[in-house]
């Protein structure tokens, strides 16, 4: 057996992969080299894939499973999710194609860090004992990786966080999170794609549109890429801004 | 053509069958938050069962029609007036060009859908006309409407001269089995991958919705549940249905808006055929749930299935009016 996971169901329409409980980089790689490998062999009943830090699921079209989409009383006596079980078991017994994350990109976020842009900036160099000055730099020493997307449409949950840098969520949410935002939630930072509300401690911004439903693809970001901060200062932030409206 | 927003409503969005495909980008699937009413009352205008229509929310607009059409309204029993005329749900009605359709409250339930001949052809984005309030894109401009807003609608099937309206089909769907607007309702569930303590407590008790449910989750009150693990979990993927069990005990059911992955656990699902009547609980109303296998899940959601398709049937032979 190439990878263990555990096969549930997700309802009645979707059943849910677990390789792990924990946020991991190699069992989050492994998520995504899974998402990769069954998209592209889908079944005409799997309509996606959705990757999370140490799971997937498979949202399935019941309709279309072996005969269950027509209405004889027979259809009735079987599940049509076992069809998609013993699919999805067989599929995990041969092996992964090597993906290696050859399709990772390497992808720059311009932020403006600390100033109205990152409020909670001193409040987080207070509670972690680092200079103010240092927060941004260790932020941006850092290699991420998106562990998955989701919570809004765009909003990437990172991998790698200095863990000098972790800091619990403010104690109560803000009802409104500038578009662009960085935060560190926890163990973890990530953006806000859209304004509206949000609980992490908010470090920086930047001004890259994160998700714009009208481009294609949508997101900036993908399951899987690399991600590196890059800091820059009040005018840079206001030119690029102006440049991507 | 056209039709305009002269007032807007509570909440007045235009919604289709949803979006699928950007799971993986975070957008969900959203779409009419009763998909039972939603397709029916389609059916009845001749439009695809998936075309873009309104989901009106607890108050009604006001909608002037630029052109003679046919509408119908499902969902919740809402008061419903063309030029003063009162309208009846679950029909086909011709209308003429420069009517005024305004809408109260309504009555039972909280989501109505008016269907137009020719469905509401604002631009798809992700393969889908539905509003998504929280991402801001879809439906019209991404919000709900609004007074001043036009609306385009597609091409018509059927011709409505101004001299057949009004037009109130004398025959109608009745939706009874697959809606309860009773103060307490039995919703089917299956099992989530957490256990709670005792195991059959989601079971045990009747719950009242509150007023905070939303198009993305029916929050829930009754006596505090546990999770038999307590453990913190990271975040795995959730589906319209599943029902969260956030720290204070009380469950939410994931509904249309649902997010893609959520931290909570997850006690159960509510099944397909269920999720239409649980889009129309008004707050302080009651629900149990009521567990079912996954086979069991199945007989229910083809069940439903097979009467939306008998329903398509019988308004094929009917219409035209």
């Amino acid at each position: 057996m190439a990878d263990i996971a555990t096969i549930e169901r997700l309802g009645d329409a979707a059943l849910l992969l677990r390789f792990g409980d924990r946020i991991d980089a190699a069992i989050n790689q492994r998520v995504h080299a899974w998402v990769a490998a069954l998209s592209s062999e889908a079944p005409d009943w799997l309509i996606e894939v959705t990757p999370a830090y140490a799971s997937l699921a498979l949202h399935t079209d019941v309709t279309r499973i072996g005969d269950a989409g027509s209405f004889d009383a027979d259809a009735f006596k079987h599940d049509p999710l076992e069809v998609a079980i013993a699919w999805i078991t067989a599929r995990l017994h041969s092996p992964l194609p090597d993906t290696a994350n050859d399709t990772a990109r390497t992808i720059e976020i311009p932020a403006h860090y600390g100033g109205d842009d990152g409020p909670d900036l001193a409040a987080l160099a207070a509670h972690t004992g680092i200079a103010i000055e240092d927060v941004a730099a260790r932020h941006t020493a850092a290699e991420y990786t998106v562990a998955m997307l989701g919570f809004a449409p765009g909003f990437p949950y990172l991998l790698g966080l200095d863990a000098s840098l972790a800091m619990p969520r403010v104690a109560s949410p803000r009802t409104h999170v500038p578009a662009g935002s960085v935060g560190v939630g926890g163990a973890q930072t990530g953006i806000y794609p859209q304004s509206g509300p949000g609980g992490w401690q908010l470090i920086g911004r930047t001004p890259l549109r994160l998700f714009d439903a009208q481009r294609d693809p949508p997101g900036l970001l993908r399951a899987g890429d690399r991600v590196r901060f890059v800091a820059i200062d009040a005018a840079r932030f206001d030119a690029l801004n102006e440049h991507a409206r | 053509m056209s039709i305009e927003i002269i007032g807007p409503g509570m909440l007045t969005t235009v919604q289709d069958a949803g979006r699928s495909g950007s799971r993986a980008c975070g957008v969900g699937t959203g779409g009419a938050a009763d998909r039972h009413s939603f397709e029916i009352a389609n059916l009845l205008v001749g439009n695809d069962s998936h075309a873009a229509a309104i989901e009106i929310t607890v108050t009604g607009p006001t909608i002037r029609l630029q052109r003679a059409t046919t509408i119908a309204l499902c969902g919740a029993t809402i008061d419903a007036h063309a030029d003063g005329v009162a309208l009846p749900g679950w029909r086909p009605i011709a209308l003429p060009a420069g009517c005024m359709l305004t809408f109260g409250a309504c009555r039972r339930g909280v989501r109505a859908y008016l269907a137009i001949d020719g469905g509401i052809d604002t631009l798809p984005v992700l393969g889908s006309r539905s509003t998504d309030l929280r991402g801001r894109f879809g439906g019209h401009n991404g919000r709900a409407l609004r007074a001043g807003d036009l609306l385009r609608l597609g091409l018509p099937h059927a011709a409505v001269t101004s001299s057949d309206a009004p037009g109130i089909a004398g025959w109608w769907i009745d939706a009874d089995t697959d809606l309860d607007f009773s103060d307490s309702i039995a919703v089917s569930v299956v099992p989530g991958s957490d256990a709670t303590i005792p195991a059959d407590a989601l079971h045990a008790q009747e719950f009242a919705v509150d007023a905070a449910s939303d198009r993305q989750g029916l929050r829930l009150r009754g006596e505090a549940l546990r999770v038999a693990d307590l453990r913190e979990r990271i975040s795995e993927p959730v589906v319209p249905g599943t029902v969260q069990l956030p720290p204070d005990g009380q469950p939410i059911v994931l509904l249309a808006d649902a997010q893609t992955v959520g931290g909570y656990p997850r006690i159960g699902h509510v099944i397909a055929a269920d999720l239409p009547r649980l889009a129309q609980r008004r707050a302080g109303q009651h629900l149990r749930f009521v567990s079912v296998d996954h086979r069991e899940a199945h007989r229910i959601n083809t069940e439903q299935r097979a009467r939306l398709a008998r329903i398509a049937l019988a308004i094929e032979r009917r219409r035209p009016l």
